[in-house]
């Protein structure tokens, strides 16, 4: 009952919640990305994250630094942090932990699967998935030759089976094939996920459900201007939007007919929450778009962490925390590469 | 000679002006009577005289200034972090780390101590114990230990990778001596089943590289002579456990259930290289028919990391096969044993000197993090550090710096000189053993103030006291450290006052003062006593305990006893407060603070407890709740019976005006306060702008003067005095409740339990009886009893007694010193 889950909600989810507001609280500021834009090399990276809450992640690691290696710990810190709160959680935050992940087993079964079709050692391709994307029999994934193979051996196993009554076809994998299938499953995950929302109710589905609105609405951007000028064609490309959102139903309509960025961009521009973020750009402009999408799913998130005993901030610290990960990477690939000037490209401050 | 002269002189002026500005400020600020300087005078002399109390206000601090030359500026630092009496501030907080001068000494420290962890962490792997060598070594160079530890990483290394690669292919060797003796059981069993079924495995396949020539070849043999076309084929190798189940899942769907899969555990565990782990395996073999089967299995294995090992089906062959592994696996057992004894020697060498070298190290590390607090100053020569120290130790750390400008060969002494400060000093306790728990409850509340009065000093005996008062006798005889010590000592005389032990009467001091009004009377409870001699010379009379009227009367000398130490520990802390205040210098404080609050007390509780002093003395039967309510009621009417002394009433009603001319005075006392914090702020800013430095502790933040916001916060003040004064002496009633309810609860247990289990003659019962008295005097009377009596004195001492004077908004002293830093780490 809306309202009343104040009451009970501390008993299983208050200690995991004043887990999570701490970790939120050691989440990098804008005064330490300014410190970090003024890093020399990544030995200075590394000594200003030191202090940081990345510190004995990073402490043990021989001196000449790579990009990867401080990506990789600050993964880790984020895979730590989620299995301990998912080693506490106890039902139905567990399971909405567990939704949490099945994004990054997409995008590993994806990542595997185009590897492998492209020849490339498995090993190696492990070693690049995200490792909260990783389940038991991933690496058989390369066995597969088909979706439906790919189904019934592995992935009938995972959570991830479910969403895949929509694509289960028998022709032979290919690069297009896969891209749709990645959106398929995403469409079904992000719908399942939204359901899942909705079924816990109060604060939870108010404060998700506009979260993954915004995460869908973003995403069927991303498709319509991915898929212009591909052999999409329209009614496929709607097929792909999940039905939810800011933009569902109508917005979908529009969008599935658009030929460049400049139609997207009108159709954007009649729904306020879209309209501040287009109205930055200028015209015929996608480059930046990534960016100002991440800068207003980071405002949402952010927003997450006003309201009390509500499992959104599980969700918008992964988010947040991978979103840091994301700017830490880019920062230090600059650094690295001595394109200091392009540092503010793409870093997105949060607090 | 001239020159320096003329210097001096200049010196001189500058102070003599200063110090003449300092006085006329004063002057014009205090505006006091040449009488009352005199007595103040008088009185400070008297007081200057007592004996010194470390405790009793923390340690005078002076602001002072180092200007080191660079050349001795390491060794100046150094020697400073042996004495550990210096807290540095920081001069750079606004650059970040990575900016500051000596930012790569700090990170060549980091380096090296993340080789030491690894070097630790190879010797705690390796088993060995890090043994530590107590004769000095001489002290080494920074650059030289760079070296020697990279010297040594770089050979642990390499001898690591080495033994890795040799233990892989030892693994692999052993693993497939395992599948041999394993696999072999299934393929000779299966073969003679299959030679009665008319079938027979023909073929078998490999993977392993080294193997393929021989697996060829013997595809060769077995070719000419198919008896099936089946094509029946078999791979055999060994996966982990706990893997196992899953794989043979995954076989069954991959050729849709064509196979068969036979697995037995390998009898001994085997070493995960990556993680050096041991663990559980099993040897599988799996029998398929096909091409496309064989690829899709080879590649499930590789996918669950199964090593797949051919095994000739040959028996002859097989024999061989394990006569060549066993020899090669002894061949590399003696390898892998000299390569570790190698190792083992090498990390022995740097166990040796790993402890003095962490400690080096991070001495280093923590003298580069306290440079890069200095400044430099315009020429680049000389480093400007600001800091903290305690006047007696000016001294020292003057004689420090002078050996450390000796010890480096610097032409240019350390100039080392006094600051003076608008920032709060650092509060300093110098403690011992005994004080120092005392001073740490007290600081888990909030660090005094600098100077403040210290309430530790109280504590030490009033913590234990309230502590014992709520706790009795014999309970707290354990442990050994001070804090328990007092608290246990305490905690028998109040035992002793009760006169009570387990909750039994002991007659210690003599005997009772009462007696039975006649012979035939057995105990208390058939009839009454009649008093007959003097009465008890210590604590309660023992014969109360298991009287009618036991309750009653303990009750009322409790609760009474209660108040008047509540009354008297909240007295004490209003003095203290007073105490601050003079100290402080601050006369608005006492006239309008001090003075009203002590009157409000006093009239009110004070006269409460006057009362009942008057009453325990003379044995009045007045009744104290009657006076104490009707004198808000009905303060003019005559007291009748209840009068306890002359003059009664007109104490009354002075007691009532004195209440209301309070809030008046308070009203009062936030205006005149105001006015007094508008002065002092004009004086702090003006005589800062006088000479102002930058990045010192002598940038003051002026703060905004606000009429209304310090009336609001003197009134609120007021109100919670006057509502707190109610509540913290009912607060102190519950040294009379836990008292009750512990005596209660020990009664309980020892009648109820033990006196019960005894009154049967059953030994079982009385043993059953005295185990359940021994445990719930132990855990519950001991352990809870105890802990809740802990956590109540705490209270009492925070916030009834320390709410009266204690600040508590200071800042601890943390001094830049060697012995401090190792205690962290660890």
């Amino acid at each position: 009952m809306y309202g009343f889950e104040a009451l009970t909600f501390n008993i299983h989810g208050g200690y995991l919640e004043a887990i999570v507001r701490g970790h939120r609280a050691g989440l990098l500021t804008t005064a330490d990305y300014n410190n970090l834009c003024q890093c020399e090399n990544l030995d200075d990276i590394k000594m200003h994250l030191s202090a940081t809450k990345y510190g004995s992640y990073l402490q043990n690691e021989p001196s000449p630094l790579h990009t990867t290696t401080i990506v990789e710990k600050c993964t880790l810190k984020l895979v730590d942090d989620y299995k301990h709160m998912l080693c506490q959680a106890t039902e139905p935050m567990s399971t909405f932990l567990e939704y949490i992940r099945y994004g990054h087993m997409i995008d590993n079964v994806v990542l595997i699967v185009t590897g492998t079709l492209h020849e490339r050692d498995v090993q190696e391709l492990i070693e690049k998935c995200h490792p909260l994307g990783m389940f038991d029999s991933i690496a058989t994934l390369a066995v597969a030759q088909n979706m439906r193979e790919l189904y019934r051996l592995v992935l009938v196993d995972t959570p991830l089976a479910p969403y895949f009554s929509e694509c289960l076809t028998s022709e032979d994998l290919d690069d297009m094939n896969i891209e749709i299938m990645r959106n398929t499953l995403y469409k079904a995950y992000l719908e399942d996920f939204y359901k899942f929302c909705q079924k816990l109710g109060g604060a939870t589905a108010e404060i998700m459900s506009d979260l993954l609105a915004f995460e869908a609405d973003r995403r069927a951007v991303n498709i319509t201007i991915n898929s212009i000028g591909t052999e999409l064609t329209r009614e496929d490309r709607k097929k792909l939007y999940s039905n939810f959102g800011f933009l569902y139903p109508y917005g979908h309509e529009e969008l599935a007919i658009c030929e460049d960025i400049d139609q997207v961009r009108g159709v954007m521009e009649k729904y306020p929450p879209y309209q501040a973020i287009f109205s930055k750009m200028s015209y015929g402009e996608s480059q930046m778009l990534d960016k100002a999408f991440y800068e207003e799913e980071v405002r949402r998130l952010c927003l997450a962490f006003e309201q009390q005993f509500h499992y959104a901030v599980f969700f918008a610290y992964m988010r947040l925390r991978e979103q840091e990960i994301r700017n830490l990477m880019w920062i230090s690939e600059c650094v690295a590469q001595n394109q200091k000037s392009r540092i503010h490209d793409s870093v997105v401050y949060m607090f | 000679g001239k020159n320096s002269f003329s210097n001096g002189s200049c010196g001189r002026e500058q102070k003599l002006n200063s110090d003449l500005r300092r006085k006329t400020f004063q002057i014009r600020s205090e505006r006091v009577s040449e009488s009352t300087k005199k007595r103040r005078e008088e009185m400070d002399d008297f007081l200057d005289k007592l004996p010194q109390m470390d405790l009793m206000r923390s340690e005078k601090m002076t602001l002072v200034q180092l200007i080191i030359p660079v050349e001795s500026a390491h060794r100046s630092v150094t020697y400073l972090g042996e004495l550990g009496l210096l807290q540095f501030r920081d001069l750079n907080a606004d650059k970040s780390p990575f900016q500051r001068t000596f930012a790569t000494q700090v990170k060549r420290c980091g380096e090296m101590s993340r080789k030491l962890r690894f070097f630790k962490d190879q010797i705690d792997k390796a088993g060995l114990r890090c043994l530590q060598r107590h004769e000095l070594e001489p002290n080494i160079e920074l650059g030289d230990l760079e070296r020697q530890l990279a010297d040594h990483e770089h050979e642990v290394l390499e001898m690591n990778s080495n033994s890795e690669k040799l233990r892989q292919t030892y693994n692999e060797l052993l693993e497939f001596k395992i599948v041999l003796q394993k696999a072999s059981g299934f393929l000779v069993s299966s073969n003679a089943h299959a030679i009665g079924d008319e079938t027979e495995l023909h073929e078998s396949t490999y993977s392993n590289n080294g193997f393929i020539e021989s697996s060829s070849l013997l595809e060769q043999e077995m070719r000419p002579e198919p008896l099936n076309q089946s094509g029946l084929r078999f791979i055999s190798g060994i996966i982990n456990k706990d893997k196992l189940l899953r794989f043979e899942r995954m076989l069954f769907r991959a050729t849709r259930g064509n196979m068969l899969f036979n697995q037995t555990p390998s009898d001994e565990e085997i070493m995960d290289p990556s993680t050096s782990e041991m663990v559980e395996k099993n040897v599988f073999v799996v029998f398929f028919s096909g091409e496309q089967a064989r690829t899709k299995i080879l590649k499930i294995c590789e996918a669950f990391g199964a090593n797949c090992y051919p095994v000739p089906e040959d028996i002859t062959k097989q024999r061989q096969l394990t006569r060549e592994v066993l020899s090669r696996l002894s061949d590399l057992e003696a390898t892998l044993d000299a390569g570790s004894r190698h190792r083992n020697n090498a990390l022995n060498a740097v166990g040796y000197s790993l402890t003095k070298w962490m400690t080096t190290v991070r001495r280093e590390k923590a003298v580069y993090d306290t440079l890069n607090m200095l400044n430099f100053d315009v020429t680049k020569k000389c480093l400007v550090g600001e800091g903290w120290c305690p006047t007696f130790a000016k001294t020292q750390i003057h004689e420090v710096l002078q050996r450390a400008t000796s010890d480096s060969n610097s032409q240019v002494g350390v100039i080392f000189h006094v600051m003076h400060a608008v920032e709060s000093p650092p509060t300093y306790f110098r403690t011992n053993k005994l004080t120092n728990a005392f001073q740490e409850i007290i600081d888990a509340y909030g660090v005094a103030r600098y100077q403040e009065a210290n309430p530790a000093v109280y504590s030490v005996v009033t913590y234990p006291f309230l502590f014992a008062k709520l706790g009795s006798f014999m309970e707290m005889l354990f442990g050994g450290r001070y804090v328990i010590l007092l608290m246990a000592l305490f905690s028998i005389y109040c035992g002793l006052i009760y006169n009570e032990f387990f909750s039994v009467p002991f007659h210690i001091f003599g005997g009772s003062a009462y007696k039975c009004r006649d012979t035939t009377c057995s105990d208390a409870y058939t009839a009454g006593l009649v008093k007959y001699r003097d009465p008890y010379p210590f604590g309660v009379d023992p014969s109360w305990r298991g009287s009618r009227s036991e309750l009653p009367y303990l009750n009322s000398l409790k609760m009474k006893m209660s108040i008047l130490l509540g009354i008297a520990q909240m007295n004490l802390g209003l003095i203290l407060s007073f105490f601050n205040a003079r100290f402080f210098g601050s006369s608005l404080d006492i006239r309008y603070q001090f003075i009203p609050q002590m009157i409000f007390l006093n009239s009110l509780f004070g006269y409460l407890s006057l009362l009942i002093i008057i009453k325990w003395c003379t044995g009045s039967q007045a009744d104290l709740y009657h006076v104490m309510i009707y004198m808000f009621l009905s303060p003019t009417e005559e007291l009748g019976e209840n009068e306890l002394f002359w003059g009664q009433h007109s104490v009354i009603t002075f007691g009532i005006h004195c209440c209301s001319m309070d809030a008046f005075s308070k009203t009062f006392c936030t205006q005149e306060n105001s006015h007094g914090g508008r002065t002092y702020g004009l004086l702090g800013t003006s005589e800062v702008d006088l000479d102002v430095e930058p990045d010192s502790a002598r940038s003051h933040q002026e703060e905004e003067f606000n009429f209304s916001e310090i009336f609001v916060h003197q009134l609120i003040h007021s109100i919670e005095f006057v509502l707190g004064s109610v509540s913290n002496t009912a607060s102190y009633l519950r040294l009379w409740a836990l008292s009750l309810a512990h005596s209660e609860l020990s009664t309980v247990f020892y009648e109820k339990v033990l006196l019960l289990a005894w009154g049967y003659e059953n030994i079982l019962i009385r043993l059953i009886g005295v185990v359940v008295f021994a445990f719930a005097t132990a855990f519950i009377l001991l352990m809870m009893e105890t802990l809740s009596a802990f956590l109540h004195a705490l209270r009492l001492h925070w916030v009834e007694f320390m709410g009266k004077f204690f600040h508590g908004d200071g800042y601890k002293f943390k001094p830049f010193s060697f012995t401090l830093i190792s205690d962290d780490d660890e």
